[in-house]
């Protein structure tokens, strides 16, 4: 199948400091596939270059075939790049289907209008009902965000990206700080996102990704040191180096 | 009937019971003003033209969270464009007129929306400040259109429909402001919960999330900026009409900083809340600067300390917060 999301030859520099050094990859429909890398690796600085919210300094993204590096974040979301944030950014005022309705809204172009309101718009609440259901968070569509638990708020994240109908969805570490107890939900949230949809996990919980992820790339130090399977991830000699020269550092530091 | 229905229609049915609450509070207060002040239509009829600014300045800084100190270039604006249409124009059918004023306010809205929305925190503030000086100023040595600081006179508008004269009894203004209010006010009420006043609320919460959905914050601003231009365009266009003289004070720094003021008193982020901010102060005002003309100042001071500090949401966001708790908890 051919790529939806090309990243070639990414680069950025801070002061003089390399924090992308030359990345390539490249997803198909389907894929699976989980970031990781030990702290400091340049995840947070790849994301924001392929999200638009940083200019490489050299190197491109595609999406679907389309050179999107000049075009801005704004942009790479309307053309089906979705991502979902490490620390829940939600309106706290707000319900769960006042989220996804709007997210709904802003992908049909339906956000300006000034009249109406999306309770009584039945393809939208369908919609929204539809999906916060599959998250099992039907029942609380109409409470206030800040009344509901943290990992129904992760969930909520997972919607909203879902919402905007997206073909490649990057995912900070979705199961940051949600208690044990609540996991599984993520993860069956996660295990049910829909198959022709092209997933970038950055994730810290070794757990998670291999249960997840069909394919695992590593980042260390602005390279990446590793691209390929699960189970070949653990016994690649450059990745123990990456992994325990940080744990070693920091045993150190301790 | 199952139970996603049942709130929704609940729910529905909560905000439709709420308009007509307010729609039926609009007219009970202006009914009582009216009863109250028969001899003072005057001051009521200024009251309806501020509540329409502080509106206007709600949709920005209460739904939007845009900071702003200049929002009387709106108002002022309206005010010279249905003063200019009718002392230089002889357009001077009120509706015209009114008309006049919406389409000022709005093109104020767009200038000062497309320039204010380049800054964040204070300097979004800062800029805003040097607006209204720029419009007071540009106001003042226009005098050949505006008067300058003898203001602008010989505005006459004619009869309210041929027949309602906009005599010294300032009935006809009155009851007109009302309607102007009413009419403005439901219109609000449709935009705050539309799609577009979602959006508006959630760029007020978190605009990098908003762009994250695809949707640009700057946009919306600029759309509400003109929105709320033609909203305190209707305001100036009122006073105009009423007083039949435009003064460089409807552009003044004083008056933005005021209008804020009224509408941190009521309460931000909420339309009742910025109707009754204006109407307590301006009453206020008017009664305590007639009771103690030396120290009525000192007095809307304390009364400001006082609501800052223990109803920080307003008097009105305060109220309505302590009702919902007693009814949430009744259930």
């Amino acid at each position: 199948m051919s790529a939806v999301f090309d990243v070639l030859n990414l680069k950025k520099a801070f002061s003089g400091l390399t924090v992308t050094n030359d990345v390539s990859l490249s997803m198909a429909p389907g894929d699976r596939v989980a970031l990781i890398g030990p702290n400091g690796a340049g995840k947070t600085t790849f994301v924001n270059l392929v999200t638009g919210n940083l200019r490489p300094d050299s190197g491109e993204v595609r999406l679907n075939g389309e050179t999107v590096t000049k075009i801005d974040a704004i942009g790479r979301v309307q053309r089906g790049l979705v991502r979902s944030f490490q620390v829940t950014r939600l309106f706290q005022e707000m319900t769960p289907a006042e989220h996804v309705a709007l997210a709904v809204l802003q992908r049909d172009g339906r956000a300006g209008k000034m009249f109406g309101n999306f309770l009584s718009m039945p393809d939208v609440m369908d919609e929204a009902s539809v999906l916060l259901a599959k998250l099992g968070l039907h029942d609380l569509m109409h409470r206030k965000v800040s009344e509901i638990a943290y990992g129904q708020q992760r969930l909520l994240e997972i919607a909203m990206a879902l919402a905007l109908k997206p073909k490649v969805l990057l995912l900070d570490e979705p199961a940051a700080g949600v208690p044990q107890s609540d996991t599984g939900r993520i993860e069956q949230a996660l295990a049910d996102l829909p198959a022709d949809l092209a997933v970038l996990m950055i994730e810290h919980d070794m757990d998670l990704v291999f249960r997840f992820a069909k394919r695992v790339i590593v980042l260390a130090a602005g390279t990446i040191i590793f691209d390929g399977s699960p189970a070949d991830v653990t016994k690649d000699a450059a990745v123990r180096e990456a992994y325990l020269g940080s744990y070693a550092n920091a045993s150190h530091a301790a | 009937m199952n139970h996603e229905t049942v709130t929704k229609t609940a729910r529905q049915n909560r905000t439709i019971g709420r308009d007509l609450i307010g729609i039926g509070a609009i007219i009970a207060v202006a009914a009582i003003g009216y009863l109250l002040f028969p001899d003072n239509l005057a001051l009521l009829t200024r009251i309806i033209a501020i509540a329409l600014l502080v509106l206007s300045l709600d949709l920005v800084t209460g739904y939007c969270g845009v900071a702003t100190l200049g929002h009387a270039a709106l108002f002022g604006s309206g005010a010279y464009a249905a003063g200019i249409a009718a002392a230089h124009f002889g357009i001077t059918n009120p509706l015209l007129m009114t008309l006049a004023g919406i389409l000022g306010g709005a093109i104020a809205g767009l200038i000062c929306g497309v320039i204010i929305l380049r800054a964040h925190g204070l300097p979004q503030l800062v800029l805003s400040i040097s607006l209204i000086y720029l419009f007071h100023e540009f106001a003042n040595k226009a005098s050949s259109w505006t008067g300058g600081s003898d203001g602008l006179s010989g505005i006459s508008p004619d009869p309210l429909f041929g027949v309602y004269e906009f005599d010294l009894w300032g009935q006809t203004a009155y009851v007109f402001g009302v309607f102007l209010l009413l009419a403005v006010f439901v219109l609000l009420r449709f935009l705050v919960r539309s799609p577009f006043g979602m959006l508006c609320r959630g760029i007020k919460e978190d605009p990098l999330r908003i762009m994250a959905m695809g949707a640009s914050p700057k946009i919306a601003l600029i759309k509400m900026y003109v929105i709320s231009g033609a909203v305190a365009g209707v305001g100036g266009a009122l006073n105009a009409i009423s007083t039949q003289v435009v003064g460089l004070d409807s552009l003044s720094f004083t008056q933005s900083a005021e209008s804020l003021v009224m509408l941190v008193l009521g309460g931000t982020g909420s339309l009742f809340g910025a109707l009754t901010g204006t109407v307590i102060f301006m009453l206020f005002e008017d009664y305590v600067s007639a009771a103690n003309p030396f120290h009525w100042l000192t007095m809307v001071g304390a009364l400001l300390i006082s609501v800052v500090l223990f109803a920080p949401k307003g008097l009105y966001g305060t109220a309505a917060g302590f009702i919902g708790r007693r009814m949430e908890k009744r259930k």
